[in-house]
């Protein structure tokens, strides 16, 4: 009889062959979608903004789980809380910054237009 | 055990490792590249901030400049390799032998190295056509956007490269293995900053 250690070895490849097949065919779905959206045109402006965002944030949800083997175990959790702080922080600044340049940019669109 | 092992990112800490606790190299290595996306953040607010009218400064927008096309293939390249260095990280990670994780990091490499070569392709038309970081607040967040990515994509070349120096002259040892594991985070990592990219500038500049 053969020895079992090399048996389970050989199932745990497969099954992290398959977890990495498995995001790649996911994420190249999640990438083809929006590039065909952007290429043929054929949404709405809206809409096509909306499938851009819609399956960027999910793809960076399939790149966590299957590439960087973030999910949601015990093991796991000092990434995850690592990463969600850091979104915390990515979130306040971007959206701060954006919030701030384009109502500052609104202030200076009126000038030329107004009474001076 | 077993669930580190399926991951990949497994590696024995043996007597002869420099770092005798691997998880907590790994763990300053995820603080590292949190601050590493805290940095690609600011410039992505920064681009946002300089679509407007006025930023373009009647030079040329994303719709003159940019093109899907090259986007495109410079997505399938970074995608591809992702998924390459997943399967040299298996390899490793199973004991699957040297060639086997040597053959995954090449066909990696050569995919970084593609990728590289068409993003200095896109930006030397840039240079060719006027479109030069000075020109406009919007030329500059684009030059300082995309090539700070591809300078990652460089960094990330070169220490690939070493690492296969290292695992041709040392084998799989566990400092080779501690390597590979960082290398592999910092890989995926880039192409996580990637979908922000071709999102936000190339899909986002031309829908």
């Amino acid at each position: 009889m053969s020895d079992p250690a090399p048996q389970s070895n050989d199932d745990g490849y497969r099954r992290g062959l398959r977890g990495y097949l498995s995001g790649f065919l996911i994420a190249a779905l999640l990438t083809a979608v929006p590039f065909w959206a952007v290429a043929t045109g054929r949404l709405s402006a809206v809409a096509t903004i909306a499938v851009i965002a819609g399956c960027g944030i999910v793809q960076f949800g399939v790149h966590l789980r299957y590439f960087l083997h973030v999910d949601l175990s015990p093991g796991k959790r000092d990434e995850l809380h690592l990463i969600l702080f850091s979104l915390l922080l990515l979130i306040i600044m971007v959206a701060g910054t954006i919030w701030i340049m384009v109502n500052l940019n609104l202030r200076m669109l009126v000038m030329p237009g107004g009474d001076m | 055990m077993s669930d580190i092992a399926q991951t990949g990112f497994s590696f024995d800490a043996t007597p002869t490792m420099h770092n005798d606790d691997p998880g907590k190299a790994i763990s300053g290595f995820w603080l590292f590249m949190m601050s590493d996306l805290i940095i690609f953040s600011l410039f992505f607010a920064t681009y946002a901030t300089m679509l407007t009218p006025m930023s373009i400064a009647g030079g040329p927008g994303p719709k003159d400049i940019l093109e899907l096309r090259s986007a495109a293939f410079e997505t399938g390249a970074l995608l591809t390799s992702t998924f390459t260095f997943g399967l040299a990280s298996l390899a490793i990670a199973h004991g699957r032998g040297r060639a086997q994780a040597m053959g995954w990091l090449l066909v990696t490499l050569a995919l970084g190295l593609v990728f590289l070569g068409l993003e200095g392709r896109e930006f030397a038309r840039l240079l060719d056509i006027g479109a030069v970081p000075q020109r406009s607040g919007y030329l500059s967040a684009l030059w300082g956007l995309v090539p700070l990515h591809g300078l990652h994509v460089t960094a990330g070349v070169i220490w690939l490269t070493i690492l296969l120096v290292q695992m041709g002259t040392q084998g799989v040892t566990g400092r080779v293995r501690a390597g590979a594991a960082r290398l592999a985070l910092f890989w995926h990592f880039l192409d996580l900053i990637w979908i922000g990219i071709f999102s936000v500038v190339y899909l986002g500049g031309l829908a």
